[in-house]
């Protein structure tokens, strides 16, 4: 990955998706959620972003951003495909069409992405039809290739999806979404349905059709070990802001926003000589609509400063290269290290 | 050991559920022990019985289950005196002896904080419901203050405030928090808790589970935590009892899980669980194949289809329990030449 040179795919300018809350009769508006507020980032074709963060955080209403299923409120997506970056904001119908076919998504729950009354060859077939394949002969074809990459039996196409267990239904489910030859693949959750033992086996398959396949990932779960599994670089989220975003190395081994370091010392390990600090947050998420002024992880944080109750902290570069932070601590080059 | 250390015992325990016409057995000779005040884990995936086993102990299941056992053993500790008492022999799963049990001496933590409160009470009232119906005579306003009492206890901010909120006016974590206040709040001295952080955040997981241990620590209560998460384990139990399919396929002490692991399973378990800071380029290893339906199982041990040390005399008979240390069982072939247990 950091070899080569690294192209954009998405670059993300100051993108926003405010939900209005209304109230009363005549719909009056009274408030936002700022699901996301203010994110800017690139992504980099063939690498895996993972996207983590607590409920609520805004991760699943950015990356539905990332295909415009969720249309932002403000902000710009550039998508690289090849002539230069054009803003998926403002496509048009046609425009829209030809770029869902670059990018496809796999969604959290597997027993409700497939619909129980039609057999997979149909929801298999829909996709192709829609993007213009009329031979049956070769609309097979690719369905056959697809299953083949998932270890699926060609076979099972006429199957009903009751008869697939959780661990098939969510290989069905990528299939389905490769068979249009994306660019890019949005993960949302995929692997939070299954058990552990099947949890394993769809997410080495998904690292081989990644390297099979070119494929850049946008990778969304809230359990940041199935993430620094499977990504290259992680983006923490928090209330609808970046805090932190690193080389998922260098964010295990050195985090650097006290978010960051909150959410790894939670995670349990399945290790009983490992010593560790633990350090427990107080309180809980607030909610999005009453966002605390200044930095929104002040009341939560163990090193909360005056400056961070007033003013938002920004996201710089800090430390390794490719981190960035947004936490007064390390704001002006600050020394941060405590 | 005596019955003043064991505080739980079973043995044989089969639960059977009739789904058309068919009998599926869920839980299949289950037996085990465990010490007063130690937390005993019990890990397993989806479907492998260990939720249903905890709610045939305490006789929480439906008519379409055939609960046997034969002989689950609650020894009750007042004042340095051991009361029996043998669940299997209670005659009505939810008459007046067992609601006796219930809450002053077992209670029950479960997974789902959204759904296991009612919408339509305030929480206050849900919390004093289990007082009142166990202390007869007791004041409204008694039982209102020590319900306070325990919502510091358990960390709950503003008790006096929150007291007469309704459930939708709390957070995952607080409703979590409301429903170990009901499991609490008569003073249980065995608390089984199924799942009872899964539908949390990591943050406030380790908040919920930070307060468990306190509890244990500062009460000397006996927990019993169904999970399937490895790290929890790792980080709360004393004894750890992994199932799969119905049966208890290894038991034993914390280390002998984690350092001497022995069933095939248990390894290919904590082999399959992402860790961080795993290195970079190292694989995940995976267990081939899929959880098998229960109803289809045929004989030998349930493991050997998906087993990598899988011998032909896997698929034959009944596979026996073998101690390999003391409190050390594995129900493996591998290790026949160890004493048979059951």
């Amino acid at each position: 990955m950091s070899t080569e040179k690294k192209e954009v795919i998405f670059k993300i300018q100051n993108l926003q998706t405010w939900f209005p809350i209304t109230k009363g009769f005549r719909k009056r508006i009274v408030g936002y959620v700022k699901a996301v507020d203010d994110v800017s980032l690139d992504i980099y074709r063939g690498e895996t972003l993972g996207i983590v963060g607590e409920s609520g955080c805004g991760k699943s209403t950015f990356g539905k951003n990332m295909m415009m299923l969720e249309r932002p409120t403000g902000g710009q997506v550039l998508f690289n495909d090849g002539e230069g970056g054009r803003d998926i904001t403002q496509f048009n119908r046609e425009e829209m069409f030809a770029f869902r076919k670059k990018v496809q998504m796999v969604f959290q729950d597997p027993y409700s992405a497939l619909n129980p009354q039609k057999k997979i060859y149909e929801a298999f077939e829909e996709p192709l039809k829609t993007h213009g394949i009329m031979s049956r002969e070769e609309r097979e074809k690719i369905m056959q290739r697809v299953l083949a990459m998932v270890n699926i039996q060609p076979d099972y196409l006429m199957r009903y999806p009751h008869e697939f267990s959780g661990g098939q239904r969510q290989r069905l489910c990528i299939a389905r979404a490769l068979e249009v030859m994306p660019e890019v693949l949005i993960c949302d959750e995929p692997v939070s349905a299954l058990d552990v033992s099947i949890q394993a086996q769809v997410l080495n398959l998904m690292k081989e059709i990644q390297k099979e396949l070119k494929l850049t990932y946008l990778f969304i779960a809230h359990d940041l070990s199935v993430v620094q599994y499977m990504s290259d670089r992680i983006m923490v989220m928090y209330l609808g802001k970046i805090v932190e975003v690193a080389d998922s190395r260098t964010l295990y081994e050195k985090p650097l926003h006290p978010y960051t370091r909150a959410l790894l010392s939670a995670i349990p390990i399945p290790d009983i000589h490992g010593v560790r600090k633990r350090q427990i947050l107080e309180g809980e998420v607030p909610s999005p609509i009453h966002k605390p002024a200044g930095c929104a992880f002040h009341n939560r944080c163990p090193h909360c400063m005056d400056v961070c109750k007033t003013t938002d902290p920004k996201l710089q570069h800090y430390g390794e290269e490719e981190q960035q932070v947004a936490c007064h601590l390390y704001q002006n080059g600050g020394k941060g290290e405590q | 050991m005596d019955n003043r250390e064991i505080i739980l015992k079973v043995e044989k325990l089969n639960t059977t559920f009739i789904s058309d016409r068919k009998e599926i057995k869920i839980v299949k000779d289950v037996s085990f022990q465990m010490r007063r005040g130690t937390t005993l884990a019990v890990v397993g995936e989806s479907g492998c019985g260990k939720s249903v086993t905890m709610n045939s102990i305490l006789r929480f299941m439906g008519k379409n289950a055939i609960v046997n056992a034969q002989n689950i053993q609650y020894n009750a500790l007042c004042d340095g005196k051991v009361t029996e008492y043998h669940l299997e022999k209670i005659k009505e799963a939810n008459g007046s002896q067992m609601r006796a049990l219930r809450g002053p001496e077992i209670s029950m933590v479960f997974q789902d904080p959204m759904s296991s409160l009612n919408p339509v009470y305030k929480v206050g009232d849900q919390v004093a419901e289990g007082l009142l119906w166990h202390n007869k005579g007791m004041k409204k306003a008694e039982a209102r203050q020590r319900v306070l009492e325990m919502f510091q206890k358990l960390g709950i901010p503003d008790p006096k405030e929150r007291i007469d909120c309704y459930p939708h006016q709390f957070s995952g974590g607080m409703k979590q928090r409301v429903v170990i206040a009901i499991a609490m709040i008569c003073n249980p001295k065995l608390i089984i808790c199924d799942e009872p952080t899964t539908a949390l955040d990591v943050t406030i997981q380790a908040q919920i589970m930070e307060l468990l241990k306190e509890l244990q620590v500062k009460e000397g209560k006996s927990i019993i935590l169904i999970t399937h998460n490895m790290g929890l384990v790792a980080e709360m139990a004393d004894e750890v009892c992994v199932m799969y399919m119905g049966r208890i396929v290894e038991f034993g002490s914390l280390e002998d899980l984690f350092d001497r692991t022995s069933h095939p399973y248990t390894k290919a378990l904590l082999r399959s669980v992402p860790v961080l800071g795993l290195g970079e380029g190292r694989k995940l290893e995976t267990i081939p194949g899929v959880t098998p339906n229960p109803a289809d199982l045929g004989e030998g041990c349930e493991f050997a289809d998906r087993c990598q040390e899988c011998m032909e005399r896997c698929h034959k008979g009944r596979i026996p329990m073998f101690e390999i240390a003391p409190g050390h069982r594995v129900r493996c072939l591998k290790f026949d030449s160890y004493p048979e247990v059951d």
